[in-house]
């Protein structure tokens, strides 16, 4: 195959690290179409296999073939209802892209941005129409958060024709894509035609509203008359490594970080109102999609030199390739085998510097990763001035504390079984609470399963309850 | 959006407002607090829930008007809205009857310390309540503390009214008396609480304080609140707002709640020269 893998239009890595605009534009119609010629139409499109929520990728690249882009995201939403966000975030080099039989001997058809390609265009020329929903149903479903576990399995039910109602805490919806993952990645934007459209399917959303404070879910279920409740809370509690200097003023975990950017735009500080400090030299800590998010955002804050410090080395980083390639192309330096062990901090508290010690690799551990181990004698410092933590979150315990007969795993996550029921009846969940950090994609595929579980069991219910009305009403000979 | 019903002046800068927030308000206990966006542009700062009713569906707060935000609020009137609030937050008040307690509220803490007051008297305590503040003008709420409390205290620095002084040379009073004093509440600045800290744990009379961190989302997600415990890494909003006075490490918090001074006076100025363009 001659043709090359197509590539994405983007902004020159010099203006964008200057700007919060979308570093790339996608595929434009030539290059999509180029692009899908790529595709072997393969007998047994074992992309499709590689894809947590199994889109029909091949159909949906045919479609691109045949000019019919709205079919083809039309087909795509059969399985995905959040295109145009998976094609922007999904890590599909180790899904669908991975397994592509193209890519065995040349490089893999380009599904993500062919994805985000019928996205958008669908957005852009504003096709969208909601599904039709059959038929109305009396069950009311709670959905509690609204990251994409609770966004998917809230549209899922409502296109059921369940009542379902989303509650959220924060201000704002969407989640980790609202509040963690930056605007120059995912565009605010689409996040609220999307939330349109889950509202379009008669999805009641309150935001403001934390389960387990505002409602218990005890309450959610016998005061406000739930049949079903789906947890997808989320693994927002940050972790911090435990070395000193961590109260130091200066020190965020990227969630802090990125939330007040993202979610309160403190980069338009003071025109917004929540404010945020950043130096002129700045090290986050870690090597996962957080890591980058915030050391790419810190750049575009001004700082003059940014460093990613990574205990391991870049094989081992669990971003996504296009995320670390695109921070490198941006001038984040990337300190590798290289671990933190103090903060320090000038004579007013702020931070000044983060001494680190070099790392070599040495024997796997269980995860079958190398394991870094500090090399004797390698200290060194650098000055910094402000230290952004990415190094892991757990969820948080608020449900957990407050639901009885709720199981918890070792690590905060809520227990559930292969279809994401937990060890209550009625209580389902799924996405980064069931999982620890995952990925969007998981936590939609979560959503998913969710929800055709709670059909199932409601159905099932409501059968039961049919059968003994019946039976009673066999049962009660008639006095006439 | 969240309906202001009634608002009332109680001090020259300490405003109390009552909020339509009909699923916050059943559920309030004392201690809880709620985080709040005034507009589109505001930030989302923590205040507590002084007063509640069920039955009406609103919230009472009382706020002083320090910085941006709680200026903007307080330029809303009867009748506007304030866009976000969300709660109540934070673990309510451990209440105990201890037999007689000492409650201590430094100015607005006067308000964040009425409900736990209350709620302390209605668990059988007796209750000596000490008001401290810089000035007379700045005393709120002494007429509902003297209500249930066994006896009222006041002190000022400037001794306009009361005793001159600061609110441990009373505390220090009434723990030499022979009172059975067996727990202490203060909630009020950093450096208040601080030195009421300081002094108890010489007597050795437990004693709660309330944490101000500077907060952002207030569901434990950010870790931005977090202050040190007993030497342990707790997030105020989620392991309190309350704790131990004797484990806090209040110069660490202090250092930390100034981070944001320059910026907080670049939006307190520029929201400043604003109002007075517009008068
Ligand atoms: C900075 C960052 C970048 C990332 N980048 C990528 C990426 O590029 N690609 C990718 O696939 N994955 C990425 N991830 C991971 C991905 O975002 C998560 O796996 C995914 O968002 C998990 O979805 P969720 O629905 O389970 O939870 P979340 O997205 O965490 O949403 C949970 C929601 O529940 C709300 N909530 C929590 N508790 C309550 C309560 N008690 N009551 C009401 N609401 C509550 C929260 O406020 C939140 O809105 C990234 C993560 C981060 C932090
Ligand atoms: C759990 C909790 C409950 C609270 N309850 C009340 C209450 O009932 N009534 C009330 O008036 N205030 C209360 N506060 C304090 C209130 O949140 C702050 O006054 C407010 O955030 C200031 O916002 P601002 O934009 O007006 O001022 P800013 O410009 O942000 O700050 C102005 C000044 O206030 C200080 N400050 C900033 N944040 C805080 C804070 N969180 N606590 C104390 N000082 C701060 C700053 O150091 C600065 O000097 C509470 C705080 C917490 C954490
Ligand atoms: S595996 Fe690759 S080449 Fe084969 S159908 Fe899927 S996308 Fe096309
Ligand atoms: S305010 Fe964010 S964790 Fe407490």
């Amino acid at each position: 195959m001659k043709i090359a893998r197509q590539h994405s239009i983007e902004q020159e890595a010099s203006e964008r690290k200057k700007n919060f605009l979308e570093v790339s534009f996608g595929l434009n119609e030539e290059r999509a179409f180029i692009e899908a010629k790529r595709c072997l139409e393969c007998k047994n499109p074992i992309c499709t296999e590689g894809c947590p929520v199994g889109i029909d990728i091949r159909s949906f690249v045919q479609l691109i073939l045949q000019k019919d882009y709205l079919g083809a995201v039309q087909k795509i939403r059969e399985t995905n209802y959040l295109p145009a966000i998976c094609g922007r975030v999904c890590p599909q080099e180790t899904q669908c892209e991975q397994v592509c039989t193209m890519g065995k001997k040349h490089e893999p058809v380009a599904i993500g941005k062919l994805e985000r390609f019928v996205a958008d265009f669908e957005l852009a020329n504003n096709l969208f129409c909601p599904p039709t929903i059959s038929e109305r149903r009396d069950e009311k479903v709670a959905i509690v958060g609204s990251g994409p576990a609770g966004l998917t399995c809230a549209a899922e039910l409502g296109k059921l024709g369940y009542q379902v109602t989303i509650f959220e805490a924060l201000h704002g919806i969407g989640g980790v894509l609202r509040y963690g993952i930056p605007e120059f990645r995912l565009p605010k934007k689409i996040l609220d035609i999307e939330a349109e459209r889950i509202q379009a399917l008669g999805v009641k959303i309150y935001t403001n509203f934390l389960v387990g404070r505002t409602a218990t879910i005890d309450e959610l279920f016998d005061e406000w008359k739930f049949n079903a409740i789906f947890l997808g809370t989320g693994a927002g509690t940050p972790s911090f490594m435990g070395i000193p200097g961590e109260s130091l003023s200066g020190v965020y975990s990227a969630n802090e970080f990125l939330t007040r950017i993202n979610l309160m735009k403190a980069y338009s500080f003071p025109e917004y109102d929540t404010p945020i400090r950043i130096g002129q030299q700045i090290a986050v800590i870690g090597g996962g999609n957080t890591a980058m998010d915030a050391v790419r955002t810190a750049k575009r804050l001004g700082a003059e030199r940014a460093y990613l410090i990574y205990r391991r080395s870049r094989e081992e980083m669990p971003a996504r390739e296009e995320e670390i390639h695109h921070a490198e192309e941006e001038g984040i330096e990337f300190l590798l085998l290289t671990n933190p062990t103090k903060i320090l901090g000038d004579k007013n508290n702020w931070v000044c510097g983060i001494e680190c010690l070099k790392m070599e690799l040495g024997d796997s551990d269980d995860s079958g990763r190398r394991k870094p181990v500090a090399i004797k004698d390698s200290e060194f410092v650098i000055p910094v001035q402000t230290v952004i933590e990415a190094v892991g979150q757990k969820p948080n315990p608020i449900i957990q504390q407050t639901t009885s007969g709720l199981n918890v795993g070792k690590r905060g996550t809520v227990v559930v079984n292969d279809v994401q029921q937990t060890s209550r009846e009625g209580i389902f969940a799924g996405g980064d609470l069931t999982r620890g950090g995952a990925t969007v994609i998981l936590a939609m595929g979560d959503g998913k399963i969710a929800a055709k579980e709670i059909h199932k069991y409601l159905q099932a219910k409501s059968k039961k309850l049919e059968e003994q009305f019946t039976a009673t009403t066999i049962a009660e000979p008639v006095l006439a | 959006m969240y309906l202001i019903t009634h608002k009332e002046k109680l001090s020259q800068t300490i405003t109390k407002y009552v909020v339509k927030a009909p699923f916050i308000a059943p559920k309030r206990k004392a201690g809880n607090f709620v985080i709040l966006r005034v507009e589109e542009h505001g930030e989302r700062i923590p205040i507590t829930i002084v007063d509640s009713d069920a039955k009406e569906g609103t919230i009472t707060l009382i706020v002083q008007a320090i910085g941006k935000t709680t200026k903007l609020l307080a330029t809303k009137n009867v009748g506007d809205y304030i866009l976000d609030v969300v709660g109540p937050l934070g673990n309510p008040t451990p209440i105990e009857n201890h037999g007689a307690v000492v409650c201590i509220g430094g100015g607005v803490g006067t308000a964040e310390m009425l409900p736990i007051a209350k709620a302390l008297k209605k668990a059988g305590n007796s209750i000596y309540t000490i008001i401290g503040a810089r000035s007379k003008e700045l005393i709120i709420l002494e007429n509902e503390m003297k209500e249930i409390s066994d006896k009222t205290f006041i002190t000022t620095d400037d001794g306009s009214y009361g005793r001159k002084g600061v609110v441990t040379d009373q505390l220090k009073d009434l723990l030499d008396a022979p009172l059975g004093i067996s727990a202490v509440y203060a909630i009020g600045p950093l450096p208040m609480m601080k030195f009421v800290s300081l002094l108890t744990k010489q007597y050795d009379v437990q004693t709660l304080v309330s944490l101000n961190a500077i907060m952002v989302d207030g569901t434990g997600m950010c870790g931005g609140c977090r202050v040190t415990i007993g030497g342990e890494m707790k997030f105020a909003c989620v392991d309190g707002p309350e704790f131990d006075g004797h484990q806090v490490d209040f110069d660490e918090m202090l250092m930390r709640s100034r981070s944001y001074l320059a910026m907080e006076k670049i939006s307190d100025e520029l929201f400043t020269h604003q109002c007075q363009l517009e008068k």
